[in-house]
């Protein structure tokens, strides 16, 4: 088998697959994040902690209620954007008129809340959760051995990011949050129900993060800080696509994701920092990031 | 009031107002803009809003519609009081509202602004009925909406609401800054609109055109109405209505 620069197929293509694992999560989430951003301007600081939540409430669902996996990526989602629907309906709509940085505050105060809570019933050793067995094993394809797991993963989370990028840019419903993003005191003016949309909306990003929570759950230990350790990057690319993004959340999350891990095959010294760089660069070249309009 | 406003005024109080402004005081922020405006308008009228710039004409439209954060007094919508309602819940009663910045979103294509106002009352325009109106718009639908020439946007904005089924129409400024060509087509387009039924209030400065279009004119002056000068009677006070607009 054919070597590049002296590595071996194998791990190369190993590390490619890491890479795209880790771009599924950070596309799912920052596409969560692009969308609450869009529609309500606010940086949800939460988002780390309702992945996590969506890890533990599929492992939960397991363990007290013999809920299996595939019903738990149903239900971890609705239970968790119920959650966010609540959090958006009494807290975080109180500071719909100040400053994005109260918001900021105000998540970020909660997702300390809500980890310390997770960290307090279940410590921070990190739980255990089975593949499901119709996804156990793998392929060999000659070059590289394939989890069928993993590459469940990478699949489902593509369908999902696509999905939501043509339900916001093709659809009605898409229309009106970008109409509501835009402007929202006319689109209410044309008798569109605006709040409500903005609930629904921060539901619906909530519910993304929990749905990467629940396919993270049987690759990392379901563990009450899985989502403080990830979400520092995925703002990162968030801001590297541009904040708002759709499009951008989901390529860049991707792109990173591969760009990382083949930085981990060359020069695995950078493959924790390659990201931030990237940002600074991106920031200092186009603040508005590479698929973000400038205000 | 005028005397040559009696007759127009009785005339319009024989019928019950679709439309009746009482003691309306809107606020932005701190700044108090509207003092007490008061004026009605009969079903399928056309009445203008004339008055200098600052004068309160815009905020007036924005109250009715509901978009300014504080606002008192009496709105009453075909015996609906509107005055605490939400904006959402107003545009539902059958208003629709045209921005004097026209309110094109340039994330939506010129199909997609057409459709999005939800149609809140039958009888709104058909798609076909308002590429009739506005041809332009039918070849143009996958442009994004900020492309459009101003005139085309205006047309886009009207054009929209149409389709709702809206029955009271606020147009504000709908000729600011545009061709003659093109405020003659929107002079017709009103025009037709009256005819079919449509109760329309039209916030203008030229009221050269407003002359063309409308059945009474309202002078508002530092938030208040001082002025009702039916459409008829506007040759002859052509002096004093310069003295409002300081023409």
């Amino acid at each position: 088998m054919f070597e590049l620069l002296g590595i071996p197929p194998q791990a190369l293509f190993g590390q490619v697959l890491l890479g795209l694992i880790n771009g599924s999560f950070y596309a799912i989430l920052s596409l969560g994040l692009a969308v609450i951003f869009g529609l309500l301007n606010i940086i949800n600081f939460t988002h780390g902690a309702q992945y996590m939540m969506g890890a533990f409430v599929a492992w939960m669902c397991l363990n007290y209620l013999g809920i299996n996996y595939w019903a738990a990526l149903l239900l971890a989602p609705l239970i968790v954007g119920i959650v966010g629907v609540l959090i958006e309906r009494f807290l975080i709509s109180r500071l719909a008129h100040l400053d994005h940085l109260y918001g900021l505050l105000l998540t970020f105060g909660l997702a300390l809340i809500i980890q310390g809570l997770f960290r307090n019933n279940y410590g921070s050793s990190g739980l255990p959760y089975q593949i499901p067995p119709q996804l156990a094993g793998g392929h060999n394809l000659g070059f590289m051995f394939l989890p069928n797991y993993r590459a469940w993963v990478v699949i489902a989370s593509l369908v999902i990011c696509l999905a939501t990028w043509f339900v916001i840019e093709k659809t009605r419903l898409g229309a009106y949050l970008r109409a509501a993003t835009e402007n929202p005191t006319l689109t209410q003016a044309f008798g569109i129900n605006v709040p409500l949309l903005v609930t629904l909306t921060y539901g619906f990003g909530v519910a993304l993060a929990a749905f990467a929570g629940v396919l993270a759950a049987p690759i990392y230990s379901v563990n009450p800080n899985m989502g403080a350790d990830l979400i520092i990057v995925v703002f990162a690319v968030v801001v590297i696509g541009g904040m708002g993004s759709i499009m951008g959340a989901i390529v860049t999350g991707f792109g990173l994701g591969l760009i990382e891990g083949v930085t981990k095959v060359f020069y695995p010294e950078a493959s924790a920092t390659v990201i931030f760089i990237i940002m600074v660069l991106v920031l200092l070249v186009k603040p508005a990031g590479l698929f973000g309009r400038p205000a | 009031m005028l005397t040559e406003a009696t007759g127009a005024a009785a005339l319009a109080s024989a019928v019950k107002p679709l439309l009746a402004v009482r003691g309306l005081e809107a606020w932005y922020g701190e700044s108090h803009v509207l003092h007490g405006i008061d004026f009605d308008v009969a079903p399928g009228e056309v009445v203008t809003l004339l008055g200098r710039n600052g004068a309160g004409k815009t905020t007036t439209l924005k109250s009715i519609i509901g978009i300014m954060g504080k606002r008192k007094g009496s709105v009453s919508f075909d015996g609906t009081e509107t005055i605490n309602l939400p904006s959402r819940a107003i545009a539902r009663l059958g208003i629709g509202f045209v921005p004097e910045e026209r309110g094109i979103y340039s994330s939506l294509n010129v199909e997609e602004n057409l459709l999005l106002p939800p149609q809140v009352k039958p009888g709104g325009l058909s798609l076909d009925q308002i590429f009739e109106l506005f041809p332009n718009l039918k070849e143009r639908l996958k442009s994004q909406g900020t492309k459009l020439s101003g005139g085309e946007q205006q047309m886009l904005a009207i054009g929209r609401i149409l389709r709702t089924g809206a029955n009271l129409l606020l147009l504000d400024e709908p000729t600011e800054g545009l061709a003659p060509v093109i405020i003659d087509q929107i002079g017709r387009t009103i025009a037709k609109l009256k005819r079919e039924g449509f109760t329309i209030i039209l916030v203008e400065q030229n009221f050269r055109f407003a002359a063309t279009v409308a059945d009474r004119h309202y002078v508002v002056e530092q938030g208040k109405v001082v002025d009702m000068i039916p459409n008829e009677a506007l040759e002859r006070n052509i002096d004093k209505l310069h003295g409002y607009l300081g023409v």
